[in-house]
């Protein structure tokens, strides 16, 4: 199968049941995107298949064949960090940070649909992901933080 | 039995009858090769407990002798001016990584960014014990200043020589030694000379005071943090090495179970596979995760297991199988009052503990390789010399054998003390005579790992007319005995802690038993005050006698508008709670609104001492994550079981916060210079609890004693 990750087209086998997961991870070492569940509760897997955030825990790799992914590893442009990945650096919002990837991924994806979230719509769309560190009043900072960044920038 | 499964066993008798014996004084050797590796430079060591290294009393060069293996910590100047630092603890969110680089850089005078921490590898790092207790801040830090102004001492005492000066006068600043009289300067770097100069400390050298310091005591952003933004860190499950499979634990149907009958002759038929069984232990490892899976399904296993409790049936089991034991976990001061001694008012109690699990996000996982004899292995624990022996003795090696790295981990809360990852990779990895990675499924995280100790708590207190207590009897079974003496004056007091026979595997956890202990005497202490017709916070101040416990509950206070607060009966609450443990003092307000059986928890403010904070960014992070950390103890969080299996393994079924639930947060530190510098990764959790039970009682009326307080995520009806 064909899967476009990060711009990039790789060729490779994989059986019906393999998750985008671990294929992303084992197969094309894309290993920013964490495994936390297995059953798409705690986001830490979040990518992006057609710009829209997706546990890759609970996606044959095969459904993804074809379509544009996006994992942490593509957010970067020219060395810049998109956004997002700017805000929670600069907010530290994390601790052990093994959430972070997956934060991040969902709140690009909020952002790329929607530039203006509300509140309400931040933490909706950010509901799905855990931190067990327990970071969220930082996280939510650095959202807000980079909404407003990516409108000044545009 | 026939089984395709059975020559592994016959590998493991032959791996015993060819064990090595141990040879512990080759320790020595060990690190002395690893110092050859470490090149040219000045390296400064720090002897064990902080005392001068004991086969010496005066300060001497050891490359003539054995390097003293009771050594803490060390530290490395390379000619390039890089700064190496080496200690035992490890990194697992608590930012320790930066908050020990900072007292480096203060002590050394250099800047952050020319320092390597160099953390939690049993080859290359000093022994140490673990990283728990909060006892990194206390006592890692004031370890590594030691070595670090020690090393500024030698280099300042190279530049007196080279030029032939008194040493007073000349400067240690931004990584050199400058000579303010005549403007020559040289850099760390320049003053080794390519040379080789490894000392230990000989005696205490002045550290700088706290109010002085220039980079501790200062917010620092994590170190690396760019990487954990990128996806570019590695945790353990992102480890690999060539030819390595994927491994899998075929788990038994419940604890304490017996192999009975194993087939695995259809999983040992799949292409690539290797499956173990050896004891009870059968495991499978295989080139993928998805071929790992379907081999483990396809062993059909049968277990025999005892019949066990189930938690419905929790409470009353410690109670029936609690031990006394006197003298070690008793405690008594006064006499008691008597019965009808006139103007007491007595409220008694039981409070229940629910087993809840840390469930950190990066689950169990190890990477395991052998070379020949030699085992290395890759694992995200907070005791990597712990994992070290639990290797060796599994595998009857010697301890210098067995290496083990911690890369810096996802969470660890208390929770990853042990090695069962580590020991079943290496036992795979032996097997297939590959490496192998293995990575626990959440399920197994949440079912083979320990749990929070469960618990009751029964107390029995007593308010005279002036509202002083004037009895505190209590009782705790099985939570355990931290935190367990009061911070309030009482005329009588006998205090216990009972172990119990648990019926699951536990262990500690954040703050320990602090958590329940401050649950349950500071529910009490606001019915006391109820009781005694006074405020929850003049009462508390009345009674407590440190004058640091009563000023971060007048911070937290102050803060929260305490004072000021409007209680809504039946639907605004207001809840104080405050307490000591492991050197931090913690202060915790909370607003609850309440509609009908739902509960909000709307705005929580904590004040939390712990002496002259180090870095206070990472300080107010570790504060804001125990809050949201205790909330789910105390709202949710329950371990549910029956007959010797989870019934809850999963987040859809044991829920912990997220960010609905998140309440306003407001953190005030209280930055003592004068103090000692203790820890924050456990005390700030134990006020939440309490302080949400007391605002619920303050809207309601009404007390709840057990955690988690909600059932199915309402209040009870």
């Amino acid at each position: 199968m064909r899967l476009l990750v990060n711009g990039k087209a790789h060729e490779l086998e994989a059986a019906p049941d393999e998750l985008l997961l671990w294929v992303l991870r084992d197969k094309i070492g894309l290993t920013g995107t964490k495994f936390g569940c297995g059953e798409g509760e705690c986001g830490a897997c979040t990518v992006l298949v057609n710009g829209r955030p997706v546990r890759s825990c609970q996606v044959p790799a095969a459904a993804a064949a074809g379509k544009p992914i996006t994992t942490i590893e593509g957010l970067e442009r020219n060395g810049r960090l998109h956004p997002v990945q700017a805000a929670f650096l600069r907010h530290e919002a994390f601790q052990c940070a093994y959430c972070a990837s997956g934060m991040i991924m969902s709140a690009a994806g909020l952002l790329a649909r929607n530039p203006k979230p509300s509140e309400r719509q931040i933490r909706a769309a950010m509901n799905g992901n855990l931190c067990r560190c327990g970071t969220y009043s930082r996280i939510l900072k650095a959202v807000r933080a980079a909404a407003l960044a990516s409108r000044k920038r545009a | 039995m026939p089984d395709a499964a059975e020559p592994e066993t016959a590998e493991l008798r032959e791996n015993r009858e060819q064990q090595v014996e141990r040879l512990a004084h080759r320790f020595a050797f060990e690190r002395r090769t690893f110092f050859r590796l470490l090149g040219n430079g000045v390296l400064v060591g720090l002897a064990a407990g902080g005392a001068p290294a004991q086969e010496s009393g005066r300060r001497r060069f050891f490359e003539r002798h054995p390097l003293p293996r009771a050594i803490s910590a060390w530290l490395h100047i390379a000619p390039t001016g890089r700064v190496t630092v080496y200690t035992g603890k490890v990194e697992v969110g608590q930012n320790i990584r930066t908050s020990l680089a900072q007292q480096v850089a203060e002590e050394l005078h250099v800047e952050m960014g020319s320092i390597r921490m160099i953390m939690g590898d049993t080859l290359l790092t000093p022994f140490d014990m673990g990283t728990f207790g909060s006892r990194t801040t206390p006592t890692m830090g004031p370890r590594l200043r030691r070595v670090a102004a020690s090393a500024r001492d030698i280099l300042t005492g190279l530049a007196a020589r080279r030029w032939k000066t008194p040493r007073a006068g000349l400067v240690a600043e931004n990584g050199k030694i400058r000579n303010p009289r005549t403007g020559a300067s040289l850099s760390y770097g320049e003053l080794t000379e390519g040379r080789k100069i490894a000392r230990t400390i000989e005696d205490d050298p002045a550290l700088t005071p706290a109010a002085e310091w220039r980079i501790a005591g200062h917010a620092a952003p994590k170190v690396h943090g760019r990487r954990f933004v990128t996806g570019e860190h590695r945790y353990t499950p992102d480890l690999a090495l060539p030819g390595m499979l994927t491994g899998k634990v075929v788990r038994p149907s419940a604890f304490h179970a017996r192999l009975v009958e194993c087939d695995a002759s259809r999983a040992h038929a799949m292409p690539g596979v290797r499956v173990v069984r050896d004891g009870d232990f059968v495991g499978v490892a295989a080139p993928d995760m998805a071929t790992a899976a379907r081999a483990a399904a396809a062993v059909r296993a049968r277990w025999q297991a005892p019949r066990q409790i189930s938690s419905r049936e929790l409470y009353a089991w410690l109670r029936r199988t609690a031990r006394h034991e006197e003298g070690r976990f008793a405690h008594t001061s006064g006499t008691p009052p008597a019965a009808d001694a006139p103007g007491l008012k007595r409220l008694q109690a039981s409070y229940e503990i629910a087993y809840i699990a840390h469930a950190p996000l990066e689950p169990r996982a190890a990477l395991a390789e052998w070379k020949g004899q030699r085992l290395t292995v890759w694992t995200g624990t907070q005791r990597p010399f712990g994992v070290q022996q639990e290797l060796a003795a599994a595998f009857h090696l010697p301890l210098e054998h067995v290496h083990v790295i911690m890369p810096d981990t996802g969470g660890a809360y208390g929770g990853k003390h042990t090695g069962e990852a580590a020991v079943e990779a290496a036992r795979l990895a032996r097997a297939a005579g590959r490496p192998v990675k293995l990575i626990w499924t959440r399920e197994e995280e949440f079912t083979w790992a320990y749990f929070r100790p469960a618990g009751v708590i029964d107390i029995a207190a007593a308010v005279d007319a002036q509202g002083h207590i004037a009895a505190w009897e209590y009782d705790n079974y099985n939570s355990g005995p931290a935190a367990i003496g009061s911070p309030y004056r009482s005329r009588y007091s006998r205090i216990e802690f009972h172990p119990c026979d648990p019926p699951l595997r536990q262990g500690s956890y954040r703050s320990l038993a602090a958590c329940a202990n401050h649950f349950a005497r500071e529910s009490h202490m606001h019915d006391l005050a109820v009781l005694a017709g006074q405020d929850p916070l003049e009462f508390r101040l009345k009674n407590i006698p440190d004058p640091r416990l009563r000023a971060a509950l007048r911070r937290a206070a102050a803060r929260f508008g305490w004072a000021a607060r409007r209680r809504l009966p039946g639907r605004r609450g207001f809840g104080l709670a405050g307490g000591f443990e492991k050197g931090g003092y913690v202060a915790t307000c909370a607003e609850v609104e309440i509609s009908g059986r739902e509960l909000r928890v709307t705005r929580v403010v904590e004040a939390f001492d712990c002496g002259a904070v180090v870095n206070p960014n990472g300080l107010r992070n570790q504060i804001e994550g125990a809050i949201v950390m205790g909330l789910g103890g105390a709202l949710r969080e329950d371990i549910e079981f029956d007959n010797g299996r989870i019934l809850n393994p999963r987040f859809s079924q044991y829920k912990v916060p997220r960010f609905a639930d998140l309440p306003e947060i407001e953190v005030a530190l209280i930055d003592r210079k004068n103090e000692r510098s203790f820890g924050a990764g456990e005390t700030p959790i134990v006020g939440i609890a309490p302080a949400i039970a007391n605002a619920i009682c303050d809207a309601t009326g009404r007390r709840l004693r057990s955690l988690p307080m909600l059932r199915l995520g309402r209040l009870p009806a």
